[in-house]
């Protein structure tokens, strides 16, 4: 039984000096035969098992993680959430999971750090701003806000970022999600795991999958690292990896793996509280509580699994940071690192049946799927425990490759993918 | 940073070279005859390989000419570069999981 955290779960604990904190979940041993194994154990394959438990009362369940919770793109993102896109499919979808996001951490009993801070999308040129105008309409009528902030207005809530407009990039205006932010990557793997494990879920870490076992066109369970295991259903959530465990089920998907990198700087005072994006020269800048930038920067353009990234994104990324913010030129970036993203010719994730039966992939959220694990758990544990999709995530089907019924997000979803 | 041997200028930046993703995708003969499933695997299907990729690259800022190169996605160590319409090189092409 997991222990609610409260202040005096800690007032308690501190009285003994914090030696005496129960594991948070529990580390078994697979068993032979699950009802649903989910492969991946990061924000998205955690939040699916927890649905899974809570919304459909599938307990028998297991979480296959080659490494450890949370240590692929969950730890490696920029923690930016937001749910203004474009086309209907994809706000109803992103909006879902920021409706979620914003009751987490009293539904986890878990602090996630969702900070609705605000995100700013930048428009530099005549054709951004009205692609921003656009977007911020189509917003509106999805029932997600979004407003328009002119530079004036940029400049009294971001006095940093250079707003003269004689340089590179001038600003000539922006949209802003008020009730977009950041959240606490790491918590939210944790919080789900811990609840997930203590409705029955099985967490089996340092467990690579290396084949799947499938009879007449019909998944029968798992080979893994730790042997066979036995499964009526399997839901795989890999990102980058996708492609890789596809090959091992004999389909192949539209996916591309790009290293997609970050990095932080050295810590300093706080000087700007909200998400700064540019779509178009890939800068994405925001601050977090320990005081350091952290820095997005676009994919390299050559498939790859390396989580490095290629240095002329790196240099082209910090060229348009200290263009936009000419404070930073001098600080020193502490970290610098990649993750392998899983893109999608349209930018859109695929949340499907596959050609094999009771396998289930969600995949190619490319690169922006942080924002949307609570929405993305959600609809993929509905998807798996009722064989079908829900309205939700009907549109994002493998099929729409075939039939023609692309959801277009590049560059219409505010940042140039 | 790759360094790519253009086989047509010698190595240079991979700042001055364009992507092509996959190699040895071939039109198809009779486009008609396709199937919408057939028309989807062609357009948007791709190994994606983890191991040793077979892709194409032109030298956009160079000669600007297309030619293909096989590839190790994890340690990106270019293995062999060749030219457009010959068959890949006799390489071990190793995946991972």
């Amino acid at each position: 039984m997991t222990r609610r955290y409260s202040i005096f779960a800690l007032v308690r604990n501190a009285l003994s000096y914090h030696e005496n904190w129960p594991q948070v979940w529990r580390s078994p041993e697979p068993r032979p035969e699950y009802d649903v194994i989910i492969v991946g154990g990061g924000g998205h394959g955690l939040a699916t098992a927890y649905y899974l438990a809570k919304e459909h009362g599938i307990t028998n369940v297991a979480v296959i993680e080659r490494g450890w919770l949370g240590g692929g793109n969950t730890g490696r993102n920029t923690t930016i959430v937001r749910s203004n896109y474009l086309w209907d499919e994809s706000a109803a979808l992103y909006e879902h999971a920021l409706k979620l996001w914003e009751g987490l951490s009293r539904e986890l009993n878990f602090n996630v750090m969702f900070s609705q801070r605000g995100v700013l999308n930048l428009a530099h040129n005549q054709h951004d701003l009205r692609e921003l105008h656009r977007r911020i309409n189509a917003n509106r009528l999805n029932g997600i806000d979004s407003e328009f902030l002119t530079p004036r207005q940029i400049q009294a809530m971001v006095p940093i970022m250079d707003l003269r407009g004689n340089g590179r990039y001038p600003v000539l205006g922006a949209s802003l999600q008020r009730r977009g932010g950041t959240a606490r990557h790491d918590a939210v793997a944790w919080g789900y795991a811990r609840q997930a494990d203590a409705r029955g879920v099985d967490i089996i870490q340092e467990c690579p999958v290396t084949g799947f076992r499938i009879t007449n066109g019909r998944i029968e369970g798992v080979e893994t690292g730790k042997g066979f295991i036995r499964a009526k259903k399997v839901g795989v959530v890999v990102a980058g990896h996708a492609s890789v465990l596809a090959n091992m089920a004999g389909f192949r998907l539209p996916i591309t793996s790009l290293p997609l990198q970050a990095l932080v700087s050295e810590p300093v005072k706080p000087v700007i509280d909200t998400v700064v994006m540019s779509g178009a020269v890939h800068a994405y800048v925001s601050q977090s509580d320990k005081g350091e930038l952290v820095i997005g920067a676009g994919v390299d353009k050559y498939v790859g699994y390396g989580q490095r990234g290629s240095l002329p994104v790196t240099e082209e990324t910090l060229a348009a940071v200290c263009e936009l913010f000419p404070l930073f030129r001098r600080m020193r970036m502490m970290r610098q690192w990649g993750g392998i993203v899983d893109t999608c010719p349209d930018a859109s994730p695929i949340i499907s049946r596959t050609p094999v039966e009771n396998l289930f992939f969600n995949c190619g959220w490319g690169t922006g799927g942080f924002k949307a694990t609570p929405g993305s758990g959600w609809v993929f544990a509905y998807t798996i425990a009722r064989g079908e999709p829900h309205p939700l995530n009907a549109a994002f089907s493998l099929d729409r490759f075939r039939t023609g019924y692309l959801i277009d997000e590049h560059g219409a979803a505010a940042v140039a993918h | 940073m790759l360094l790519i041997p253009c086989p047509y200028c010698g190595p240079r930046s991979e700042t001055e070279f364009s992507y092509g993703n996959q190699a040895h995708i071939a039109r198809p003969e009779d486009p008609d005859a396709l199937s919408d499933g057939d028309w989807a695997a062609y357009v948007f299907l791709r190994d994606n390989t983890k191991g040793v990729y077979l892709e194409r690259w032109v030298h956009s800022h160079g000669c600007r000419r297309w030619f293909n190169v096989a590839r190790h996605t994890v340690s990106y160590e270019i293995l062999a570069v060749y030219e457009v319409g010959t068959p890949p090189p006799d390489i071990e092409l190793k995946t991972e999981i």
